[in-house]
């Protein structure tokens, strides 16, 4: 019998609504007891030194890049940045190479996860096949192979009709429908925010309106199906409060923000980096705030990171050619912290957007310290001050507009189903 | 109610129902004899006005046409109102100058024999239109069952497949609630109709459910070649979900029997195995098409239309 | 179908009123029609030799309990074991398509084959002849017999086609527009069984 004690800790369960001092301890994969002071008895401790002890978090939204494009991340080294940033469960996107729109590759991917990756894994399969957006991929052999939702993240579903039938075939298996809303027809050749800042830097806009627009059609179609919809990484005011007030007309819609559309706007694109390039693009400061008091209002109910890794040599380019997208595993944590320190969200508040909430969206048995739960735990020093290289990170990519940045606060230790897999003054423990 | 024509089940009360099944009965005792001809239509035409192909029905109807002696002249054409230069009602109209008996009518749009009837004198029934109603087949899955069963009342009976593109759902929905017996649908999410349950059925996506307890399981045609991709995302995926087969039989009655309209795409609505053997009860489906045919012809061809006329047929 | 009642071929447009509604007067109680049918079994007897060969073949549906009985007679009489069929005629009727309601349909039980049979048809009631032709109609369609012969419980005359009756119960006199019926109890058939004249006008109209 193994057994782990987290010691002396801020234990927040937003499960239990739980915010106060205390330990947990596992036995054998799974929480047993979680109290005020434990007696140790001959278990392995871990010290949390008053940092919190949280449920592990769960990413949403990551790219893994498994299979075929192994040379961007692997299951591998995405599953140790992973455990790095605190995360013990990654949900990935199915823009592989091939697809995963067949079971054959939903397989694939657990099998090598099963085997190489520190921190779980559950698939997005995707919602048509191929991702072309015209036919439905077989949702029912998929979920039976192991995927967990259906997206087409990566391209946009831009057939109202084929939409309609993904979200009312989809409640056969009762999964959500992850979209990324952009009209394309409206994003045309834009790369960076519509707005000032674009007209400044003379590069294609990408108008707010194109997120919005497809958002609005995303939800009634959500209403008229009766499906549940997730609308993944939202940048804009104007999708934030569609979403608001279709929640309250009783649309069954969850939502996701990232990092950097919490923290970051279209401003600091202006040194033309290309990792402030993404999709949706940085927005401006309204809608930064607006994603901000909808993830206090619980309006968006996840931070998801997004992760998507890119070579050095395909972000090396011209702005306009480059691939959207920055890497975000290692550094969600630390830089979400800002709002709590900024008084947007209580730290309780903070782990259940990165814990709890991902996890019920995802139906899995996660983000809860409960007794019986798995022991997916994550250990947080919200003050220690560290600083991000890149190149030191577990990801194969590099592609961070925090390369190099200092930051307060930092994931101490990360446990997986009762084994300590990261601790950060010794890195990811796992062969 | 229009007591010439058969247009839709939706229109008849439960002894109209009653009164066209036992007609059907005694015209089963006919397919027994050596001579299945009697002379009750001789010297009547019945016209066979098909605009949608159909080999199965319209042979049905030729042969009850000609069991009661009737010229029987068929008038197949895949033409529409546009490419004929003639419109469809104009078409019934030239028809109707030559005085037919009957008129039977099959068409891919909905409501158009009800338009014919409205223009004609002749009496006229309902082929099949659109995904409307197909009364005829409605009316021999009620004698089928009857007959299986003893009864119709208190059955429970599960309809799978396609509802929304289906007009045998439709008219067997009706004719099976107008004769007591509880009816519901199953199928994808993506082929149960808007507002189905209003026409007093319950509505399942879970086949296990469906099933539950079922005396009668109709599993209904899917048309793969227009449907797979856009409605449901696989044959194989259908097959696995919604297909009947003895393993998903288990979830009905022991004695519960199994329905399908024809023609049967095996190994997709039904197992192999199924198809051809019991519970499945297909071939007297076919069979009772025969006599239920004539049994409509006998109460309606050749009638005047009495102004006013009410009741049952 | 509870309320069946023998109908007149006379007047096949307007369907007698249901059970005991009209009143009439009987013109041959129970006994009588037992006294008829026993004589009519006589007479069979005595006209045909082969009684192996004999078929009551009976015209729904008052011909049904009458040709039962005969069986029972000729069984009494002769210790013949005569095959009793049921013949419905209404397929074959010369009047069927007119502007109102179809006649419901009775039902047809042939167990045996009709082919060198000695067939004969029992019916209720005689008048124009019409229902003996459809009658013979439908049996020719079922096979070739030897020889056809008609019992009818009343002849009540009024012929429009040249047909015989051969044993006959009753001759009753009777105006064409009235109305003569074989009833039982209740409506039916069952019970002891009574012929009744109603006559033209009494009836609440058809």
């Amino acid at each position: 019998m193994s057994r782990l004690l987290v010691r002396g800790g801020r234990i927040l369960d937003p499960a239990r609504n739980r915010d106060e001092a205390g330990d947990v301890l596992i036995e054998d994969g799974v929480i047993v007891a979680v109290d005020a002071a434990i007696d140790t008895r001959g278990a392995e401790v871990l010290d949390a030194e008053g940092g919190w002890i949280a449920p592990g978090f769960v990413d949403l939204h990551a790219h893994l890049r498994v299979p075929g494009q192994e040379y961007k991340e692997d299951i591998a080294s995405g599953g140790r940045a992973a455990v790095a940033g605190g995360f013990t469960a990654v949900a990935c996107m199915a823009n592989t190479q091939p697809v995963n729109d067949d079971p054959s590759v939903t397989d694939y991917i657990l099998d090598r996860a099963r085997q190489d990756s520190p921190a779980r894994v559950y698939p997005v399969a995707a919602a048509t096949r191929g991702l072309a957006g015209e036919v439905m991929t077989e949702m029912v052999a998929l979920v039976k192979a192991g995927a967990v939702a259906f997206s087409d993240d990566g391209r946009t579903i831009m057939d109202s009709g084929v939409m309609r039938r993904v979200l009312e075939y989809s409640r056969l298996v009762e999964r959500p429908v992850i979209t990324h809303a952009e009209d394309r027809t409206l994003v045309g050749e834009g790369v960076v925010n519509e707005g000032p800042v674009s007209t400044r830097l003379g590069l294609p806009g990408n108008p707010a309106a194109a997120e919005a627009v497809h958002v609005a059609r995303d939800l009634m179609l959500a209403e008229l199906t009766g499906a549940h919809l997730h609308v993944a990484h939202v940048s804009t005011a104007g999708a934030v409060e569609l979403i608001r007030r279709a929640r309250e007309r009783g649309v069954h819609v969850t939502a996701e923000v990232t990092p950097h559309h919490l923290t970051l706007t279209d401003e600091a694109t202006a040194g033309y980096d290309t990792h402030t390039k993404m999709a949706p693009p940085l927005r401006s400061a309204g809608d930064v705030r607006a994603c901000r008091e909808g993830l206090a209002d619980g309006t968006l109910d996840a931070i998801a990171t997004d992760h998507a890794p890119h070579a050095v040599h395909e972000k090396e380019v011209e702005f306009t050619l480059a691939p959207p997208g920055i890497i975000g595993l290692e550094t969600a944590l630390a830089v979400v912290l800002e709002l709590v320190r900024e008084g947007v969200l209580s730290p309780l508040e903070l782990v259940r957007r990165l814990s709890t909430e991902p996890a019920r969206i995802l139906k899995l048995a996660a983000g809860s310290l409960a007794v019986g739960a798995p022991a997916d735990v994550v250990v947080v020093d919200p003050e220690r001050r560290w600083t991000y290289d890149a190149a030191k990170g577990y990801s194969k990519s590099r592609n961070s507009p925090w390369d190099g940045r200092a930051f307060d606060g930092r994931v101490v230790a990360t446990v997986v189903g009762g084994s300590l897999v990261y601790h950060a003054d010794r890195g990811v423990l796992v062969p | 109610m229009i007591a010439t024509d058969l247009i839709a089940v939706e229109d008849l009360e439960r002894a109209d129902l009653e009164r066209i099944l036992e007609t059907a009965e005694r015209m089963q005792e006919l397919s027994r004899r050596t001579v299945k001809k009697v002379p009750t239509l001789r010297g009547r035409t019945i016209v066979n006005l098909f605009f949608e192909p159909s080999t199965r029905t319209r042979t049905s109807f030729e042969i009850a046409g000609k069991r009661l002696s009737a010229d029987v002249i068929n008038f197949s054409t895949s033409s529409s109102s546009l490419s004929k230069h003639e419109s469809i009602l104009d078409t019934a109209r030239t028809l109707d100058a030559m005085q037919p008996d009957a008129v039977v009518v099959r068409h891919q749009v909905a409501g158009v024999p009800k338009r014919i009837a409205d223009v004609l004198d002749s009496p006229v029934i309902n082929a099949g239109d659109g995904a409307h109603e197909h009364p005829t087949q409605a009316l021999l899955d009620l004698l089928t069952v009857q007959q299986e069963k003893g009864r119709i009342d208190g059955l429970t009976v599960a309809i799978v497949g396609d509802i929304v593109h289906s007009r045998v759902a439709r008219s067997n929905i009706y004719g099976f609630l107008k004769m007591g017996a509880e009816v519901r649908v199953a199928g994808p999410p993506t082929m149960l109709p808007a507002g189905i349950e209003t026409l007093g059925v319950k509505a399942f996506i879970s086949l296990r459910e469906a099933l539950d307890g079922a005396d009668v399981v109709m599993a209904l045609r899917i048309q793969l070649e227009r449907l797979a991709g856009s409605l449901f995302p696989s044959i194989r995926e259908y097959a696995e979900t919604f297909g009947i087969s003895r393993a998903t039989l288990r979830y009905a009655k022991d004695d519960a029997i199994v329905m399908h309209p024809g023609p049967v795409n095996r190994g997709v609505e039904l197992a192999h195995d199924l198809a051809d053997h019991r519970p499945s009860v297909i071939l007297d489906q076919v069979r009772n098409g025969v006599a239920l045919r004539m049994a409509v012809l006998y109460l309606l061809a050749g009638r005047e239309r009495a102004v006013g006329a009410e009741g049952p047929l | 179908m509870a309320h069946e009642t023998a109908r007149s071929p006379a007047s096949p447009g307007s369907e007698p009123a249901s059970g005991g509604a009209a009143s009439g007067s009987v013109v041959l109680d129970d006994t009588g029609i037992r006294r008829a049918l026993m004589r009519i079994a006589h007479e069979i007897v005595e006209r045909n030799q082969d009684l192996g060969r004999l078929y009551l073949v009976a015209v729904p549906n008052g011909g049904i309990p009458l040709a039962r009985q005969l069986a029972e007679n000729l069984r009494q009489i002769a210790d013949a074991d005569v095959t009793v069929g049921i013949l419905d005629t209404t397929l074959y009727r010369d009047d069927l398509i007119s502007r109102g309601e179809r006649p419901r349909l009775r039902r047809t039980e042939m167990p045996s084959v009709v082919d060198d049979r000695i067939v004969v048809l029992v019916d209720d009631v005689a008048s124009t002849g019409r229902t003996i032709r459809a009658a013979m109609d439908a049996l020719m369609d079922f096979g070739r017999p030897r020889a056809v012969q008609v019992v009818a419980l009343v002849d009540r005359g009024h012929r429009e086609l040249p047909i015989r009756i051969d044993y006959v119960g009753k001759n009753i006199p009777t105006q064409i527009g009235d109305s003569v019926q074989l009833r039982g109890e209740d409506g039916g058939l069952e019970g002891p069984l009574r012929v009744v004249v109603v006559p033209a006008g009494a009836e609440g109209g058809a």
